[in-house]
């Protein structure tokens, strides 16, 4: 039942439109003209970067309408070391470029049966809420969105979200120090609410914590904490099953170290989340590196799983169930 | 396959119905081997070889039009074999979308899909319906979506939402169901609803179907074969109408097993739906007699010994034990004991 790489297909790049600094932005067309797969808000794609020397693969979320189809539209953050998959498709695509997609996937998705979405988004994280707004205001359920941005010149899809959705939306600068109350918004809701964030860290961990503490169900807390692949030291990895040695540099991931050596491993996010890539370690003379969000700390501590995608090893020797 | 589509068959009271040569060598039997073992064996729903029950997402085959009528006699009698909640009117809209476009592509002679913008029209020429809509606005179809398409459709329905790490049964159309009852386990969690499997419990398999399913990719299905045998060509063997059929079990005999006994194929098939994010559940039924499926040699060794063999759970479970012997015992001296080629082809 595992399965590997997904079936893809070619988008041709239409538009790039430098947002912030450090953001670009992308239109995507189908290279055939056609209309694009449906999907619904929340839905990431892997993108297939071929790059010079090698292959990436990294998920971005759809952030164009569910209900657009003619093309999508994903963000880019610049991530900071100077190889990788965001810094190809920063310095590297230009329009008129083809890249492969694959199929949408949402693993971040709305509750059909809340009474009310309060969202919460920080910084590039809007791109993962900013289609399930569309969604939502297709529908009849009251929804509000806070959306804490660094400053007017970060305020990318500020402007946009606010002409399209209104006074649902409020936006929060941090230079002016305006911050979102989330203890005191998620700690008002009336029964039934649902909440979902994606940001950096501190925040996600915040409105989980303060929705607990408010004494809500798990199952009306919702977040997304995508990875990309984080660069780290180099190390080597035994793969027990294929009986194959193999070099991971610092700006490949372990699993796409594995696919280049022409072995089918399972994945559906490339970011953590999922649990599809989950692989037992068999040995480890050193650490791992855990960067993925789906394994418990217990888990991790244990020493005895890891997850390919984002998570990497520290030290001389390290074996897998592969 | 082209089909010559019977316009006559009935699935209850005279039960006239029988599979054409063609309709027998394309038959799904589950056993794949000597000994039949449960397992979960789910596989791409990749088109298979050209004329397989498998060549298309949605197979429609001679036996169309009779299954047709048959679900609307039994929505007459029980309107509540077609039941959706109000949270899953997207999901409809994917099912439509889903079943319109693989009819209308595979069978262009059958069905045609015309669409500008929103504006659709909809030509099933082996029912005789035509009717033009706009895309997501129920108010401009005769019935809710999920209901009017699968009205046209062969095989049962069933649309799982998925949320907080599980699936729910929050929709679907169920006429044919193999002694299951969708009323009874509407809003139920996938392992709720599959709870009384034998033995599949202890092999842990549902466990790891919905972790499979709740990662289930857009635009890569996936399905299964399952089976159980049943007395007459009946599709609705439903809880419902228990007292209906219950009893056919009973007037098996020597004489009349290899006629009245069927062995009954679901082709399971498995996708996610795009804009709703949930899980069409497909099952389609296949009917076969065992005089029917004895016209191949290697099928009537392998079912013989399937049979035979079967773990007692499992007869037990899927309701063989008043007959099983009748129908081993028919197809005994069609069996030499030679060896079977691998696989469930016809030799
Ligand atoms: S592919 Fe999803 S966690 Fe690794």
């Amino acid at each position: 039942m595992s399965r590997s790489h997904s079936h893809t297909f070619a988008v041709t790049v239409t538009a790039i439109t430098q947002v912030t600094p450090l953001i670009k932005h992308f239109v995507l067309k189908a290279s055939d003209g056609s209309q694009l797969p449906a999907f619904s808000g929340g839905s990431h794609v892997i993108v297939v970067m071929k790059g010079a020397s090698r292959v990436h693969r990294n998920p971005y979320s759809l952030l164009s309408s569910p209900s657009d189809l003619s093309s999508y539209e994903i963000a880019v953050r610049r991530a900071d070391p100077t190889r990788g998959g965001s810094v190809f498709m920063h310095d590297h695509v230009t329009v008129g470029m083809q890249l492969e997609i694959a199929h949408p996937v949402n693993l971040f998705q709305l509750d059909k049966l809340a009474r009310k979405h309060v969202l919460f988004a920080g910084g590039v994280g809007i791109t993962a809420i900013a289609a399930q707004l569309e969604d939502l205001k297709m529908g009849s359920v009251h929804y509000e969105l806070h959306y804490s941005v660094r400053g007017p010149e970060h305020a990318a899809f500020a402007d946009r979200l606010v002409k399209r959705h209104g006074d649902r939306v409020r936006i929060y600068h941090d230079s002016a120090d305006q911050r979102i109350d989330i203890e005191g918004l998620v700690a008002a809701q009336p029964l039934g609410t649902h909440v979902y964030v994606c940001g950096p860290t501190p925040m996600i961990d915040r409105v989980i914590a303060s929705a607990r503490a408010a004494g809500w169900a798990n199952s009306h807390i919702h977040w997304e904490q995508f990875s990309a692949p984080p660069v780290g030291e180099p190390f080597d990895v035994f793969l027990q099953r294929s009986n194959i040695t193999l070099s991971v540099p610092p700006d490949q991931s372990l699993l796409e170290a594995i696919e280049d050596a022409g072995i089918d491993a399972p994945y559906l996010c490339r970011g953590g989340v999922c649990g599809e890539c989950k692989c037992r370690v068999l040995e480890v003379d050193g650490v791992l590196v855990h960067n993925d969000n789906y394994l418990s700390s217990e888990e991790k501590a244990s020493g005895a799983l890891i997850m390919p995608c984002v998570s990497r090893a520290q030290g001389k020797k390290l074996v897998i169930d592969l | 396959m082209s089909a010559v589509f019977k316009t006559d068959e009935t699935f209850r009271g005279d039960f006239k119905y029988s599979n054409s040569p063609a309709a027998i060598r394309r038959f799904p039997l589950p056993f794949v081997e000597d000994k039949y073992m449960y397992s979960v064996n789910i596989e791409p729903h990749e088109a298979g070889p050209k004329g397989s029950i498998m060549e298309f997402q949605f197979d429609v085959d001679e036996h169309y039009i009779g299954e047709c009528r048959d679900r609307e006699i039994v929505l007459k009698e029980d309107p509540l074999r077609y039941q959706a909640l109000p949270h899953m009117m997207s999901a409809q809209w994917d099912v439509l979308e889903l079943l319109m476009d693989s009819m209308s592509r595979d069978y262009p002679g059958q069905f045609s899909l015309s669409k500008h913008g929103n504006r659709w029209t909809w030509h099933n020429k082996l029912l005789g319906i035509k009717d033009e809509f706009t895309f997501g606005d129920p108010s401009t179809l005769p019935r809710e979506p999920l209901d009017y398409i699968t009205r046209q459709a062969q095989g049962d329905f069933v649309v799982m939402d998925q949320r907080d790490g599980d699936l729910y049964l929050e929709a679907g159309m169920v006429t044919t169901p193999a002694d299951w009852s969708m009323d009874f386990d509407l809003g139920m969690t996938f392992k709720e609803w599959h709870g009384p499997v034998p033995l599949a419990h202890e092999l842990n398999v549902f466990d790891r179907a919905l972790k499979f399913l709740l990662n289930l990719r857009l635009n890569e299905p996936v399905r299964r074969l399952n089976w159980t045998m049943t007395v007459n060509p009946r599709l609705d063997t439903s809880p419902e109408f228990y007292p209906r059929w219950g009893s056919d079990r009973a007037t098996v005999t020597p004489d009349n097993v290899a006629d009245k006994a069927h062995v009954r194929v679901e082709l399971q098939g498995l996708w996610r739906l795009p804009r709703s994010n949930a899980v069409l559940f497909g099952v389609r039924c296949y009917l076969i007699s065992i005089r029917e499926l004895a016209t191949i040699p290697k099928w009537a060794r392998r079912t013989h010994r399937a049979l035979r063999d079967l773990h007692p759970a499992l007869v037990d479970y899927k309701g063989l034990t008043r007959y099983r012997d009748h129908v081993v015992n028919w197809l005994a001296p069609l069996d030499d004991g030679s060896p079977t080629t691998p696989g469930n082809s016809p030799e």
